[in-house]
């Protein structure tokens, strides 16, 4: 019996060890289930072949921009007023002085109505320092070629559809190459509700027919 | 009886050389047959022999089908002044075509109409058109009784109004194909329902059994602008069509079957129309039925469309 305590005491310290190990495994495995977890939530249609294949063409251009961590998504130049792009021509730092208070504009950009949400000014989507891109409400810096970013930080919803093809305009091929649209080529972000459209001509009634004649009478 | 029909080619009535002297009934017969076809042809105003005898699409072996192409093709040249090409894409394979449109989005601008019409060729006078957009009330929902296809106010939308653009739901239980006489209608295994304009005789059950007035018939003769022809057409599809045929929206069958989307999807401005192939789980069509409220247009009848209207807010 003595000579099997110390066994015992080993065997002991040994379970206690395993039982440690389990409780580790157990733990990284659930890290590790949360964190797949997360990023196919982040990222619901990388299991589309379509999405695979549009990863792998705009990677390089990715380079790790796509800060809401999704997908990258071919689309066609953002539509700048001519001559407005690089926003850095003016504002330089130099040539028109930072100045962060909310106010009017007056000189300059004043033919901008801004109807969009309740209070918001310019600084609240284009960065103050960088001029030349856009920034999240965390203060990531994106690019304007990105600005679907900006937009589904709100309208996660929308974003939702336009990146699996049902909110928004695709056109190209049903079963290959699509184009999509930015969420700012249809909507302007300063004011997004859509303009109402004159619609093309009715119908004729069939009373207005004359086929006799070979067409409208 | 056998009597009568002797006595029919009078001899008086004919000429010294054509009389039926003995033995020669049967050459007589069969000029008079002759003679027959010929009435008949010049009856039909621009109906050629070819023509006349051409088979069901369905029937054709490829010899026919490439001389019947070629004929085709240097009519439609000749007649427009530029290179027209028929196609006859089949069907691709693990393909069924299905469409999907977003009620919310529609804004009833009509460019879907008129894409179309560019698209496949239709007579622009008399006037065919194979999508009808109707104005609906918003308090009345989907009901036919307030639906308005002659609206034209100054801007659209229209406060309280929604817009449901309707055309051919490319049923898979079709009425249409079930009640021509002819066969000259069937579903194709992509799911669209097609017409053979040169078998199809005029006699408009289909328009009659159709629930959703997708199918038009050319009560005159389609007056196509020879500048406004669109020459890449399909021999299922956007070829000219002669008066007294029926037609009617193919998914542009000449676009899709090469995998490019229908003229009406790239045409909305607002993004309302969807297609896609059912059969692929990735497809946008499919995510939308599977993750949005859908709802088929009429469903009571049990024609099965393959066109979805979906609320995409």
């Amino acid at each position: 019996m003595a000579e099997k305590a110390p066994h015992a005491h080993a065997g002991g310290s040994v379970s206690r060890k395993a039982r440690l190990g389990v409780a580790l495994l157990l733990g990284a495995a659930v890290a590790t289930l949360a964190a797949a977890g997360c990023s196919w939530a982040q990222t619901p249609l990388s299991q589309s072949p379509e999405a695979k294949v549009r990863q792998a063409k705009d990677s390089p251009a990715a380079a790790g921009a796509d800060a809401a961590g999704g997908q990258d998504i071919q689309v066609p130049p953002p539509p700048f007023t001519e001559g407005i792009f690089p926003c850095t021509q003016c504002h330089d730092g130099k040539t028109v002085k930072l100045n962060t208070t909310p106010r009017k504009l007056v000189d300059m950009h004043d033919d901008i109505v801004l109807k969009h949400g309740p209070s918001r000014w310019c600084l609240d989507c284009h960065s103050a320092e960088h001029r030349d891109q856009l920034h999240l409400v965390d203060g990531q810096l994106i690019d304007f070629s990105k600005s679907y970013l900006l937009c589904g930080q709100c309208h996660g919803d929308k974003l939702r559809d336009w990146r699996v093809g049902v909110h928004g305009k695709r056109t190209g091929e049903w079963n290959g190459k699509k184009q999509y649209l930015l969420c700012v080529h249809c909507h302007n972000p300063h004011m997004p509700h859509f303009k109402p459209l004159k619609p093309l001509p009715p119908p004729l009634h069939p009373a207005e027919i004359n086929i006799h004649e070979g067409g409208r009478p | 009886m056998s009597a009568e029909r002797r006595s029919d080619p009078s001899p008086e009535s004919l000429p010294a050389r054509d009389r039926p002297a003995s033995g020669s009934r049967r050459k007589f017969l069969q000029a008079a047959g002759c003679a027959a076809v010929a009435t008949a042809l010049t009856g039909c105003k621009h109906l050629t022999m070819e023509e006349f005898l051409q088979h069901n699409f369905r029937e054709l072996n490829k010899e026919e089908l490439r001389a019947i192409i070629a004929r085709l093709e240097k009519e439609y040249s000749a007649k427009f002044g530029k290179t027209v090409t028929v196609g006859t894409e089949p069907p691709m394979k693990g393909v069924v075509f299905g469409y999907a449109l977003d009620l919310s989005r529609c804004i009833g601008c009509r460019r879907c109409v008129y894409a179309c019409v560019k698209e496949n060729n239709q007579s622009r006078d008399p006037q065919i058109q194979w999508i009808r957009v109707l104005q609906m009330d918003k308090e009345e929902g989907v009901n036919i009784r307030h639906a308005d296809p002659y609206y034209d106010p100054p801007l659209v939308p229209q406060e309280g109004h929604f817009y449901m653009p309707v055309q051919c739901h490319q049923c898979k239980n079709p009425p249409c194909v079930k009640v021509c006489p002819v066969k000259a209608t069937w579903q194709e295994p992509d799911g669209i329902t097609v017409v053979d304009y040169n078998w199809c005789i005029g006699c408009r059950y289909c328009m009659a059994a159709c629930p959703y007035g997708a199918r038009h018939l050319n009560w005159g003769e389609p007056n196509l602008p020879k500048e406004e022809m669109n020459p890449v057409t399909h021999y299922l599809g956007n070829r000219p069509r002669a008066k007294g045929v029926v037609e009617k929206c193919t998914f542009c069958i000449q676009r899709t079957r090469k995998g490019l989307y229908p003229a009406c999807v790239e045409a909305c401005p607002t993004g309302t129309r969807k297609f896609g192939n059912l059969l692929d789980p990735q497809s946008e069509i499919r995510y939308i039925i599977e993750n949005k409220r859908v709802f088929l247009f009429k469903e009571d009848l049990n024609t099965q469309p393959k066109f979805y209207y979906f609320y995409g807010v």
